[in-house]
């Protein structure tokens, strides 16, 4: 317990620790003491002036942010003097600052305007003209208009603590002063957009979101983001059965501030005009579209035929549904369709983390654990690109408690700028590469190991053996690469117990039936049987639905609830954001076909299916209350674990591309960074 | 980028005279120094900065933004400043610098069309006691009067 000192805030005693900032010590006890500069997870700037407070015997007003509490400090938020000066500095910021709130996108929701509201003066004293500047367009993404501006340094901190990238600056100075981007009159960076969400004022502006709505006339909702493993939350806004937004300005989830590209903006998808809208059967004449009681009847009747004939099915699940729909599916595929050919596109060697670690409690890490480890170790990943929330955590980790990194990658990684120690290694060679660092890993306190679909079977065998060797804590993180894959896997949509997997069932001659729910497996594999009637739900036509028999229009994951389990093993809720006419949710599209099949495979509804996991599937007992304040960490098993048959490969997903979706969303594809590139280091 | 032998030796002086770990707090001085011998502060060298002192190149476009020294284009052979702040003003440096204007036919911060002289209106030098002050590159110059000007101007491009 760090050493407590007292002192006096407004009027009221107050225990605080030794060296904290008054104005967290303030807010802490309830006590507002208004800034803009100030963020707790940044560096200190002090630069707006805002959080003046009075302090006995200090013969000016001080600055909250950067005052450390000290033993019998007496502090007034509230006197007369700090209100003047509060309203001095507002009309400071206001000289220059355009009254353009009835057209500006933050109106509302603004925290200058929030600030003049609450402590400004009615009028300004200023006469003289307002210097302008024309508004600039730095990408896709980001628009800048530099009057509105108050210099407040957030996004620049952000940008460069945050996110490790550094594409913001100041140029030129006093007030001419204003944010540049690193590229003269445009931005190269992650284009994470996380300047636009910090920016206090509407300086900062979203290429998608800007003059398309006000903030009061959206619901927000907050939901996982559907892409990378990491199970960031987002928050979408609203309106009309149209998400206009996404963002995670009120810090809730397990990503606190953080969301890439992905996650702001890559929802736009959802509106594509080449999304399904109706169930096709394939013709003569290619695909036509029939109506869903037609095409459940013509699946139902198939999947009869072929069960009472003693057929062949192959069964491909999805790492982007939800727990539920994983669990149903292979649920009918053991029990109603009585095949073991269940599998998904696995990205990461689960089977064999989970068995190594048989009988270890306590050794999977959970996100926050990067935060919290003495040291995290990245082994055969590009992080910042493949897992950019994982990469945060780390970066955050150095930051706020002196974290140690290492990194042993083929390529240069972000990780290398605050690692201390990074070894490049050729592909196959990562163990060797993690041995060299034993000496120093022996001596950290606990360690986080971090690795990609580069260490697998054997190999992860002994890096796991290697962990025990060291002596000290260690927890993993088996990375994966979408937004359930963890969540298929826990939910036995994998070919155990001899089951065929992906691969063979693509290549088995005479499969009769190709069931495939969200995936794209013909994306560059033919399939072989040519008896094969084959059903695919996905939202577009891919390679696979191009194939299909039938196809079903299936709803996105930002249009259904459900669970969905990140790379750290952590369940999450989704909540439904917009409602679709034509498509139906998978959990829905598969209880129909059950119950067109005259099956009774329990009622398809997300709460009712959850309930029969928790009961079913190891670790995921989680309560429905705990699920709704946020995420509950799962060890889904703690025994032997079969190997499973079949290829692990990561897709190599970069922060613009997200699998088959990639091609889907505008905005992944109007950067200029797109499609990027892994293992280039910072440079984009 | 290369520079030449002196200037290099001088960088890897410079580098040294820093606590480990502040290689940032040599950005200026490199930037002076090499500004003197490369002419004007170019993205390639802005870029070249970055890499040695190991910040982003936006962290080096920060500084050369803010402090007026630094020169993103080429000045004239000879970079004439005249002071108008507040002594020199009292003392005649306004109309200094009018003077200056009509005599280079150049304004603030403009260069000559043959590149040989660059006018630039700068705040305080330090050489208060001697106001009106010239600076004309490294060079000071004291008590200066238009005439005084002139004869300076016509010197130097006498000596052309």
């Amino acid at each position: 317990m760090a050493e407590l000192v007292k002192l006096n805030i407004d009027g009221r005693d107050i225990e605080a620790e030794k060296g904290a900032l008054l104005i967290e010590v303030a807010r802490q006890n309830g006590i507002e003491v208004p800034a803009f500069c100030y963020h707790e997870d940044y560096t200190l700037q002090a630069a707006c002036r805002m959080c003046l407070v009075e302090i006995e015997k200090t013969p000016k007003l001080q600055v909250g942010c950067t005052t450390p509490v000290a033993e019998g400090m007496v502090v007034r938020t509230d006197s007369d003097i700090v209100k003047k000066a509060r309203k001095g500095t507002l009309e400071f910021l206001l000289t220059n600052h355009p009254l353009d709130c009835p057209v500006c996108d933050k109106g509302g929701e603004c925290e200058l305007q929030d600030m003049v509201f609450r402590y400004g003066a009615g009028e300004s004293r200023f006469v003289e003209r307002k210097h302008h500047v024309d508004e600039k367009q730095w990408s896709p993404v980001v628009y800048f208009d530099a009057p509105r501006c108050i210099l407040c340094y957030r996004c620049v901190r952000a940008c460069n603590e945050g996110m490790g990238v550094g594409a913001l600056g100041v140029g030129n100075r006093g007030a001419v002063s204003e944010i540049i981007p690193n590229h003269d009159d445009h931005l190269e960076c992650d284009e994470c957009g996380a300047c636009i969400d910090i920016c206090p004022v509407g300086a900062l502006t979203s290429g998608s979101y800007r003059y398309q709505t006000r903030p009061w006339e959206m619901e927000h909702v907050g939901t996982i983001c559907t892409h990378c493993a990491d199970g960031c939350k987002t928050t979408l806004g609203v309106r009309n059965d149209e998400i206009m937004r996404g963002n995670n300005r009120d810090r809730s989830g397990i990503n606190d501030e953080f969301l890439c590209i992905k996650g702001r903006y890559a929802f736009d998808f959802t509106k594509h005009p080449e999304r399904l809208q109706s169930p096709m059967l394939r013709t003569a004449n290619g695909h036509e579209a029939i109506s869903w009681s037609k095409a459940l009847d013509i699946i139902a009747t198939k999947f009869s035929t072929v069960k009472l004939a003693g057929g062949k099915f192959g069964v491909i699940g999805s790492n982007h549904t939800t727990n539920e729909e994983n669990f149903f599916l292979a649920k009918f595929a053991r029990q109603a369709l009585e095949t073991k050919n269940v599998d998904h596109h696995r990205t990461g060697d689960l089977a064999t983390l989970f068995d190594a670690l048989s009988g270890k409690n306590n050794a999977l890490a959970t996100s926050a654990d990067l935060y919290n480890a003495k040291a995290v170790l990245v082994i055969g990943a590009d992080l910042s690109q493949q897992h950019p929330f994982l990469a945060f955590q780390a970066r955050a980790n150095v930051r706020h408690h002196n974290g140690h990194i290492y990194a042993v990658t083929t390529g240069e990684v972000r990780e290398d700028q605050q690692a201390v120690a990074s070894v490049r290694v050729q592909k196959g060679g990562e163990l060797a590469g993690v041995e060299s660092l034993r000496e120093k890993l022996k001596a950290e306190g606990d360690l986080v190991v971090v690795f990609g679909d580069a260490v697998q079977g054997d190999a992860l065998r002994k890096l796991v053996a290697f962990g025990d060797s060291l002596g000290i804590p260690v927890k993993y993180v088996c990375l994966v690469d979408y937004s359930n894959s963890r969540g298929a896997f826990d939910m036995g949509v994998t070919p155990k117990d001899g089951g065929l997997s992906r691969e063979e069932m693509l290549a088995a001659a005479d499969l009769d039936v190709l069931w495939v729910v969200g995936a794209n497996p013909l994306k560059n594999t033919q399939l072989v049987s040519k008896k094969a009637f084959v059903v695919v739900q996905d939202l577009f036509m891919t390679e696979t639905a191009k194939q299909a028999d039938i196809v079903l229009p299936a709803a996105s994951a930002y249009e259904k609830s459900g669970t969905v389990t990140n790379v750290c093993g952590e369940v999450q809720k989704l909540a439904q954001a917009i409602k679709v006419m034509g498509p139906k949710t998978d959990l829905e599209i598969m209880g129909l076909i059950a119950k067109e099949m005259g099956l009774n495979l329990g009622i398809w509804l997300p709460e009712k299916v959850f309930a029969e996991i928790r009961k079913a599937v190891h670790g995921y007992d989680v309560s429905p209350a705990q699920l709704a304040v946020g995420p509950a960490a799962t060890m889904p098993l703690n025994g032997r674990v079969a190997a499973l048959p079949g290829a692990i490969q990561s897709s190599g997903d970069t922060l613009f591309t997200s699998g088959s979706l990639t091609r889907y969303s505008e905005i992944l594809n109007s950067v200029m960074e797109a499609p990027g590139q892994l293992y280039r280091g910072k440079g984009q | 980028m290369t520079f030449s032998p002196q200037l290099e030796q001088r960088f890897a002086k410079l580098l040294t005279r820093y606590p480990e770990g502040r290689t940032r707090s040599a950005v200026i001085p490199m930037l002076i120094y090499a500004q003197d011998e490369v002419g004007a502060v170019t993205r390639e060298l802005i870029d070249e900065v970055a890499k040695r002192c190991k910040v982003t190149p936006v962290q080096v476009d920060e500084v050369v933004g803010y402090y007026s020294m630094l020169h993103r284009k080429p000045q004239g052979k000879f970079h004439v400043q005249v002071c108008t702040n507040i002594s020199c003003l009292l003392v005649g440096g306004e109309e200094l610098y009018e003077h200056a204007k009509k005599k280079l036919g150049v304004g603030h911060k403009e260069t000559t069309a043959d590149g040989q002289f660059s006018l630039e209106e700068v705040e305080c030098m330090g050489a208060c006691s001697w106001a009106p002050a010239v600076e004309i590159n490294y060079d000071f110059h004291h008590h200066v009067t238009p005439e005084k000007l002139d004869q300076l101007i016509d010197g130097l491009r006498k000596a052309q």
